[in-house]
């Protein structure tokens, strides 16, 4: 599909529009560079467009995605944006607020809509209001990300964020998974993450896959394993504040441990010992093959032995 | 479906006296470390199970001095599960090595058959032995653990018999292999059920 030249007019000037409000530009010069990547090397509009935000400000503290794509984004629901780095609209309902990690993330948390829920995160240098727990809203103007799989959205200094009115509903995509804790994996129990902001990668051996070596880190507790039902087997993955419920273990408590037995690994022993073979019913959020738990309690739900015996008897 | 040989297959829910009568294992391909079943009576293929008892005796059955193999018998409602901890399952085997019986216990492994040979030393005769490796964990649990066990193996064991349609494969296999029909192992389930209603 060629690009028609009225068409890269249009995104010439939306470009120097939008750029300007970051950094130092010059129209002609984005003009040059949009041509020569559209009619010279036959690069799709959208791909050039990025390729020039980026150029612009490689060497500046704007984060790329913070420019929005000119033109009007599509309304969509939460769980349908399939690709990483699309702009959208979504009404939302926040769900959830967690504590930021870093220093630049003003709020994440949970935002949720007909479709079901997912993360968002809102930057401290996007100057944004804040979103209120159990409060509904239109945030326009937020970009897809994919992360480990899954699609979160990322609010910017784009976003427009409107108040609703009406409330609105979030669709329950949880799960109920009952059965017997049959294996806790090695990368479980306390574990080091990469200290880079908003690099949440496990180090192993003190390296980190996107960061490389590093000589911090940060604390987490998490417990990933098989629930097995005698029919299914389900991968679970269980954070840092419902492990900490789950196990009665809190994270310095487990730094504790980990120092008094000169071994990581001893926290997760203490887990295996007190939770492999262990009854469990879960409200799991599937993710990608695997389930992230929210919930627990211990045992499942069995039949009762009389009408266990009258059936049989039927048969 | 494609399974490879990391896909975790689920530690089928079975009552003694269907275990140690599925003799019958194989091979879904030839490929190499595919997976292995056993063909339960009640027409279900297992790759491992997860079954709760009581270990009453535990003993080191090695023949030769310098290793250990240690066998456990795991008793419940309608028969005994052997259990065999050697060197491949470490933890099992400490566990059992130290173990005060009896003693509640859950183990989760994968299924093993052999058949021994006669007094005289002659494979003559069709017993085969069906046991249990525990590769994912042997814990001790407690009373109500075990009786929550039996309840939810009835339920499975009974789904499974009810489930059971001479049309699919697996069934019509193990009523050609065992001689048996599913629905027999209804008295089992009612035995295990009633061992609960004395206590």
């Amino acid at each position: 599909m060629s690009t028609q030249a009225s068409e890269l007019d249009t995104a010439v000037d939306e470009l120097t529009e939008v750029l300007d409000d970051h950094v130092d530009v010059d129209e002609s010069d984005i003009r040059d560079e949009l041509t020569n990547l559209v009619k010279e090397y036959q690069v799709p509009l959208d791909e050039a467009r990025r390729s020039v935000i980026n150029s612009y400000t490689e060497d500046t503290d704007v984060d790329p995605s913070d420019i929005s794509r000119g033109g009007e984004d599509a309304d969509v629901l939460v769980n349908d944006i399939e690709k990483d780095e699309e702009w959208v609209n979504v009404e939302v309902k926040v769900d959830d607020l967690w504590d930021p990690r870093s220093d630049s993330i003003s709020q994440v948390g949970l935002v949720g809509d007909d479709s079901g829920r997912t993360k968002f995160t809102a930057f401290e240098t996007s100057d944004l209001a804040l979103l209120e727990e159990g409060q509904s809203y239109r945030l326009e103007n937020v970009v897809s990300e994919e992360y480990e799989g899954d699609i979160n959205i990322k609010l910017n200094s784009q976003t427009e964020i409107i108040e609703l009115d009406e409330d609105v509903e979030i669709g329950d995509n949880t799960v109920t998974i009952a059965g017997i804790l049959a294996s806790i994996a090695s990368d479980s129990g306390l574990i080091k993450r990469c200290p880079e902001e908003e690099c949440t990668y496990v180090l192993s051996e003190g390296r980190c896959d996107v960061h490389g070596p590093q000589d911090e880190h940060e604390f987490d507790l998490r417990i990933k394993g098989i629930v097995d039902n005698g029919v299914e087997a389900h991968d679970i993955i269980i954070n840092q504040e419902v492990t900490e419920e789950l196990t009665g273990m809190s994270l310095s408590e487990a730094q504790e441990i980990a120092k008094d037995k000169l071994e990581i690994t001893a926290v997760r022993e203490q887990f295996k010992d007190d939770l492999v073979g262990q009854y469990l019913t879960l409200q799991a959020t599937p993710y990608k093959g695997n389930n992230m738990i929210n919930e627990f309690e211990f045992g499942v739900e069995t039949d009762d032995v009389d009408s266990l015996l009258v059936r049989a008897r039927s048969i | 479906m494609s399974e490879s040989q990391y896909t975790y297959h689920p530690g089928r829910r079975v009552f003694a006296a269907e275990f140690n009568d599925g003799t019958h294992t194989y091979s879904e391909s030839d490929e190499d470390r595919s997976p292995n079943f056993q063909l339960l009576p009640t027409g279900v293929r297992a790759n491992r199970v997860l079954v709760m008892g009581t270990i009453t005796e535990v003993e080191d059955v090695a023949s030769d001095p310098d290793t250990e193999f240690l066998r456990a018998r795991l008793v419940g409602p309608t028969g005994t599960f052997l259990v065999y901890a050697g060197q491949y399952q470490p933890e099992a085997a400490s566990v059992l090595r130290d173990l005060e019986t009896p003693s509640y216990m859950a183990v989760s492994g994968k299924i093993r058959t052999y058949e021994p040979e006669s007094e005289d030393g002659e494979d003559d005769d069709d017993t085969t032995i069906v046991s249990i490796r525990p590769d994912d964990f042997l814990v001790e649990v407690d009373a109500d653990r075990r009786d929550m066990w039996i309840r939810e193996t009835a339920a499975q064991t009974l789904d499974r018999i009810e489930g059971s349609d001479s049309e699919n494969p697996l069934v019509a296999k193990a009523i050609d292999q065992y001689g048996t029909q599913p629905a027999e192992y209804t008295s089992c389930v009612i035995d295990a059920l009633e061992s609960l209603e004395v206590e």
